[in-house]
Parts: structure tokens; C-alpha cells; sequence
């Protein structure tokens, strides 16, 4: 099945074009057998290809497809190349499993929508994307991949473009987009100068080998300017300080978007970015210091906004800059495997969030504030049943998905010596504990708080919608144990092991083995932390529901700056946003366009007009002047030769 | 006889003339100045001719002639239009040309 690894992306590519170009005419049944069934073969044949590369000894799990020759101009070469190797492999599943399943849930979600085609084209668009993304062999084709999610997801947050709003955060998340993709370019530049190739290949061994006169550094070199330009791309994309602002607005999308690219799959390219790269950060200390810290001060921030939005969907999405944040201080810490064991699992729960904050959202017709939800336990099973489930694998509960991830970076911060790292990462999940709890008992639990007329039609969703909760539920439960971690006394864990043979070129430092019942004791902290977590949720917001708002009156100025979210939009607008209009209207609109360019035009104009008025005279219609005038040329005309020549 | 003196006699003439174009309002008056350019430049022509024993300045007048016979006759045809249409002769009344 490696074979027909071409097909993968091109399947969702030729769904999105049929879609895009036919759909306006095609039912809705067509559309949707059309967008889920490219999505669905997609998977089986991604399905085969990894079985296939499981089937290779570790060593030769590094599978190179070459297409054609996309780009060649002197030295220059950048071709169409896959690699499949355990990474993209894992990633390929990913992407390719969720986005099917969310395609799946997107048919009951969004049926009564305009543009459906629309809809499905972009998803469709979207997926063929991400899988250039992640298969690229060189970092241009990955950045072709990188433009069109960016694309994507600008297009899917505007989709309800009559909304201001909904337009309004399209621009944002572009806009902010394009300030991470100028260091990403700057990255990729700096790395054709250096090594004279793209080719991840290429680049990583001349890395390896040391030909390129570093060794591991430790001070400010190439490597760190390229680590660091590539982390500035990947802020941008995985929404990390100071680049997140963008997210939580992007939740004016529909809920299945919301899912599939702001949750489970393409914020998750930074991560996936960087540790690809490890060969490169695992050797520019400075840079992966700079990864560690925006991680997991990222973490803590996010989690502690998330404590108190109302909107379900911000409440989630705040969840997700935060556990991007926990992938990229793992990947800081030189745990590159436990960031994308995180983020695989993490797709898996936050999807799971995601669509049964949609299928609630949808069963009250559209409300998706908290405060006014409660209760829903009673109507909505499947979705009240799923969601805790997800709750407590993102709140790491043992033996939930989330658990192992969770357990496994805090672990590798503690083992690789970032105790601090450690700290704030407990911190941060005693705070995902209660801020996901808080979502639960707010929306599940309790006084019913929605309108009469909300609960005239409350319904549990559709098939189409459940039944995808149900398979993510089951894979936030068992998904963790792909990695079963090393204390638990059977055998070294599988993940790591497979996904070995994709870092073997990163740089690995060494460290004191400590004994797995250290390890354990380190589990049952964090297991531990979340359960106080999600203790004084209950207490809060079911055993004495309105003492969550007396708290919050006695902890006023708190409150109001975690609502408002540490002012950043605010500062943004007052630093960067106003003087840009403001000197964009006064400065270049009022002053240079309307000044001198404009002024230049009509200066030029209102001179020729002035002049005009005054030789128009000449032109008088009386003969005698224009004979006199001939007289005077004459004369004019003979002086000149004979008087002065 | 000197040259000069026809030279002299010559500019007199074109002088005339010039003067004569420009301060004359009636068209016909006009018309005969301009005649009196030509001629006095004939007059030049001739006198050159003849000082320089070349025959250049005779055929030179010819032309001049020619020239003025026809500007004559379209000039004349003008003129009868113009007093037809307006009924005046006086150039000035015909300014509608301009801006």
C-alpha cells in the first residue's frame, strides 16, 4: 500500500474540486457521500500504508516517494517527495482518522446550513493540505502544505461570512498567521543558505555528521537563528504566547472546524514542525529553551483564562493554546516523542470536546453559553456520556488517554531536570481538571437554565453526530495505551520505541535513570492534582452552585483581568492595531495619498489650467495679432541668428 | 546703380506692407498689402539676380508669382464669401476662431 501513497492527498483534493465546482447542483446526499468517502478511503489507504511500514525492521522505517521534479533552477531543487516514516505515520493516521470522523459529524451538524457544498469542499481542502503538510519530504513542499491550512482555516472561520464577526476573525487569524510565516520563510532561507537543500533528508544528516561547523551549541549560532525562526512560524500556526490571540476568535467557525483544524489536527503542525526539526532544536540550546519556556508559560495562561469564559467554545479553545503549550514545552524539554503522543492523544479528547459542545450547542438551537445550559445530563446521554469521558482523559485520570501523555511530559521535564517546567505543568493540569470540570457541571449539571423555548425542541442529536462521539470516546480511553509507559513494568513503551527511528538524528542528552517507582509516585502526583481539580469543580458548581460567583465577587480585580483575558487584545489594539490604522489613515491616506500623490496629479493639472488661461489669449480669432505675433516670431527668430550666434 | 539701393527700396516696400497687414482692418486692403510683400521681395530677388549674374533670382520670382496668382484667387474667393455671410470686410468682425 506504500505504493499508493500519492492517493492519500489527492483523494480529499478531488472530492474538494468536485464539491467546490458541481456541488451547487448535486443533493446533499451526493456531497456528503462525496466529502466523507474521499475522507473515509483516504484513511484505509493510510491504514495500509502504515501496516506496511510497521512491517519494515525500525531501522528502515524511512520510506522516500519521489513524484516529479517541482522546482529546478541552478543549485535550487525542491521536488514532490513523500516520506513516510513513524512520525508522518502517526500524524497520517491522525489526520486523516479524525478528520474522516469529524467529516462523518459534520453531515448531522451541518445539515440544515447554506453552502454545504462549501462546507465539505473546504474540509475536503483542508485535509489534502494538511496531509502535504505532514507527508513533505522538503521544507517547501511542507510550507505549500502550511499556506493552504492557513487558507483553509481562514476560509472555514468566515464561513458564516454575513456575520461581522465571523469575517472579522477570518482576517485576524490570517493576518496573525502571516506574522508567524514571515520567521518560518526567514527559517527556510536561512536553512538553503546554510545547507545548499530543503530536503529534510539532506539537511538533518549534514546536521548529524557535524559537517556544517557546529557541534552541539551553546551560545547564539546558525542553528539557534534557524530554531528560533521556524518556533516563530510555529507560534503563529499552534497559537502560542505571543501569537494566540487569533483562536479563541477563531471559534466563530462551526463546531466541526473547530474541531478538526482548531483542535485535533492543524494547530498541531507547529508541534509536529518541531519535532520533525529536533535534529535542529535538540542541538540550538537557546532555541529550545525559548520552546520550553512559551510552552509551558503558554500552559499555565491559557488554563488559567479558560477558568472563567462562559462561551463553551472559548472554554475549549483556551484548553487548546493550552495543551499545544504542554506539546511544545515536552518538545522544549527534549521529550519530543511524549509531545506527539500528547498531541495524538489530545486530538483524540478535544475533538471528542469539541463535537459534543457542538451536539449540545446544537440540541439547544445554537446557545453556547454556559450560563445558560445546565441540566442537560437528563436529555442529551450519548453526549453527556462521551464528554465526561473526554473530560477526564484531558484531566489525565488514570487510565484515560490523557493520563499517559500528560504523565509522560511531566515526567520528561522532571527527569531532563526542569523541575520548574514540572511545577507549572501540575499547576496547569490541576487547572484543566476544574476549568473542564466547571464546563461539565456548568452544561450537564444543575438547574436548567436555557429558555422554555430551547426546551420546547431540546433533542439529543442524529446518528450521524453520535455515533462519532461514541468511536472518539472509545479512543480517548484505549489511545493511550499504544504507550503504556515503562513502570508499569511491561516492557519499554511501545510509542517511544516506535517512533524512534524519526529522532534518531536529534541530539540526545544524557540523563540519570531514575527508578520507575520514582516515576509512579510522579503519576500518582499528577493523577492526584487533577482529582482536587475536578473536587472543587464539584463542590463549586453542584454541592453549592452560586458560590462559584461569591468567589469571584471577592476576588474581583482577578476575575475581571482572567475574563478579559490579561487585556492582550486590548494591548494588541492600543500597541499595534490603532497606530496602524491611525497612521495608515492620517499619516499614509490623509497625508501622503491625499498630499503629495494626489496633489502631484491635480497640482499638475490645476498648472496646466492656470497656464492655459493665460496663453488661451493669444488665440484671439483677429487676424492682425496672429499676423502681428508672426512679425514678432520672425523678428524673434532673426535676432536670434544674427545677433546671437 | 548700387545693389543698396534696391535693397533699400526692397525693405521699404516690405516694410509698407507689414505695416499695412497689421493695421488694416478692410480685408481687401489687407490683401494688397500682402501683394506688396511679395513684390517687394521680388524686387530683391531680381536685384540679386542681376548683381550676382545668376538666373536663379528670375526663376525664384516666377514661383512668386504663380504663388500669389493662386493666393489671389482663394483669397478674392474668401472675400466674397465672407461679405456674402457676414456682410462686412473688416477682418475683425470675423473673430469666431478662438478659444
Amino acid at each position: 500500500m506504500i505504493d499508493y501513497l500519492w492517493i492519500i492527498p489527492l483523494l480529499p483534493l478531488a472530492g474538494s474540486a468536485i464539491n467546490g465546482l458541481l456541488g451547487k447542483r448535486l443533493p446533499k446526499t451526493v456531497i456528503s457521500i462525496i466529502a466523507c468517502g474521499t475522507a473515509g478511503f483516504a484513511f484505509l489507504i493510510a491504514i495500509g500504508a502504515v501496516m506496511d511500514l510497521i512491517r519494515l525492521a525500525p531501522g528502515e522505517r524511512h520510506i522516500v516517494r519521489y513524484f516529479f521534479t517541482w522546482i529546478a533552477s541552478g543549485d535550487f531543487v525542491a521536488k514532490a517527495e513523500f516520506l513516510l516514516d513513524p512520525l508522518s505515520a502517526v500524524m497520517l493516521l491522525v489526520v486523516t482518522g479524525v478528520g474522516f470522523i469529524i467529516h462523518v459529524y459534520s453531515i448531522g451538524y451541518m445539515h440544515a446550513e447554506d453552502g454545504y457544498y462549501r462546507f465539505f469542499s473546504y474540509m475536503n481542502l483542508f485535509l489534502f493540505s494538511m496531509l502535504i503538510l505532514i507527508l513533505s519530504d522538503n521544507f517547501l513542499l511542507m510550507f505549500v502544505g502550511w499556506e493552504g491550512v492557513g487558507l483553509c482555516s481562514y476560509l472555514l472561520i468566515g464561513y458564516y461570512f454575513d456575520r461581522r464577526s465571523a469575517g472579522d476573525a477570518g482576517k485576524k487569524a490570517f493576518v496573525v498567521n502571516r506574522i508567524g510565516d514571515v520567521g518560518f520563510v526567514l527559517g527556510i532561507f536561512l536553512i538553503f543558505v546554510t545547507f545548499n537543500s530543503l530536503d529534510f533528508g539532506e539537511v538533518f544528516r549534514q546536521i548529524a555528521a557535524g559537517e556544517v561547523r557546529f557541534p552541539v551549541e551553546t551560545g547564539v549560532g546558525t542553528l539557534t537563528a534557524i530554531g528560533l525562526l521556524l518556533f516563530v512560524g510555529a507560534t503563529g500556526k499552534s497559537a502560542q504566547i505571543p501569537l494566540h490571540v487569533w483562536l479563541p476568535d477563531a471559534m466563530e467557525g462551526p463546531t466541526p472546524v473547530s474541531a478538526l483544524i482548531h483542535a485535533a489536527t492543524m494547530v498541531t503542525a507547529g508541534v509536529y514542525m518541531v519535532v520533525r526539526c529536533s535534529p535542529i532544536f535538540s542541538r540550538a540550546t537557546v532555541a529550545l529553551e525559548v520552546v520550553t519556556v512559551i510552552g509551558i508559560v503558554t500552559a499555565l495562561f491559557a488554563a488559567t483564562i479558560g477558568l472563567v469564559q462562559t462561551d463553551i467554545k472559548r472554554v475549549l479553545a483556551y484548553s487548546t493554546i493550552s495543551q499545544l503549550g504542554y506539546m511544545f514545552a515536552a518538545a522544549g524539554v527534549g521529550a519530543f516523542s511524549a509531545g506527539i503522543f500528547h498531541l495524538m492523544t489530545h486530538a483524540f479528547f478535544k475533538a471528542l470536546l469539541f463535537l459534543g459542545a457542538g451536539s449540545a450547542i446544537h440540541a439547544l438551537g445554537g446557545e453556547q453559553d454556559l450560563m445558560r445550559m445546565g441540566g442537560l445530563r437528563k436529555y442529551t446521554l450519548v453526549t453527556h456520556s462521551t464528554m465526561f469521558t473526554a473530560a477526564l482523559a484531558i484531566s489525565g485520570i488514570f487510565p484515560f488517554a490523557g493520563f499517559f501523555s500528560k504523565d509522560a511530559i511531566l515526567w520528561s521535564a522532571w527527569a531532563n531536570g526542569h523541575p520548574l517546567v514540572w511545577l507549572a505543568g501540575l499547576l496547569t493540569a490541576g487547572l484543566t481538571a476544574f476549568y473542564m470540570f466547571r464546563l461539565i457541571f456548568l452544561a450537564f449539571y444543575g438547574k436548567e437554565r436555557f429558555s422554555a423555548e430551547a426546551r420546547h425542541h431540546l433533542h439529543e442529536s442524529p446518528p450521524s453526530m453520535t455515533v462519532p462521539l461514541m468511536v472518539l470516546a472509545t479512543l480517548s480511553i484505549v489511545g493511550g495505551f499504544v504507550g503504556l509507559p515503562a513502570w508499569l513494568e511491561m516492557g519499554p513503551n511501545q510509542f517511544f520505541e516506535f517512533l524512534e527511528p524519526s529522532l534518531a538524528l536529534a541530539y540526545h542528552p544524557e540523563h540519570a535513570e531514575l527508578s520507575h517507582n520514582v516515576e509512579m509516585g510522579f503519576a500518582g502526583i499528577s493523577v492526584l492534582v487533577a482529582i482536587i481539580g475536578i473536587s472543587i469543580a464539584y463542590w463549586l458548581y453542584v454541592v453549592r452552585p452560586g458560590s462559584a460567583e461569591a468567589l469571584a465577587e471577592r476576588m474581583r480585580g482577578l476575575y475581571k483581568l482572567l475574563l478579559r483575558k490579561y487585556y492582550v487584545d486590548e494591548i494588541y489594539d492600543a500597541a499595534l492595531v490603532n497606530p496602524t490604522v491611525t497612521g495608515s489613515r492620517e499619516t499614509l491616506w490623509n497625508g501622503i495619498d491625499v498630499g503629495v500623490v494626489d496633489g502631484a496629479v491635480n497640482g499638475i493639472g490645476r498648472a496646466i489650467h492656470a497656464s492655459a488661461g493665460v496663453l488661451k489669449n493669444v488665440q484671439n480669432g483677429l487676424v492682425r495679432s496672429y499676423a502681428a505675433w508672426i512679425l514678432l516670431g520672425a523678428v524673434a527668430v532673426l535676432f536670434y541668428i544674427y545677433m546671437l550666434r | 546703380m548700387d545693389i543698396l539701393h534696391y535693397l533699400i527700396l526692397s525693405a521699404l516696400l516690405f516694410t509698407i506692407g507689414t505695416i499695412g497687414v497689421i493695421l488694416k482692418r478692410n480685408v481687401i486692403s489687407i490683401f494688397l498689402c500682402i501683394e506688396l510683400m511679395l513684390n517687394a521681395v521680388n524686387l530683391s530677388f531680381v536685384a540679386f539676380s542681376s548683381y550676382l549674374n545668376q538666373v536663379h533670382g528670375q526663376i525664384f520670382v516666377f514661383f512668386v508669382m504663380v504663388v500669389a496668382a493662386a493666393e489671389a484667387a482663394v483669397g478674392l474667393a474668401i472675400t466674397i464669401v465672407l461679405h456674402r455671410n457676414r456682410n462686412t470686410l473688416n477682418v475683425d468682425d470675423a473673430d469666431i476662431m478662438k478659444w
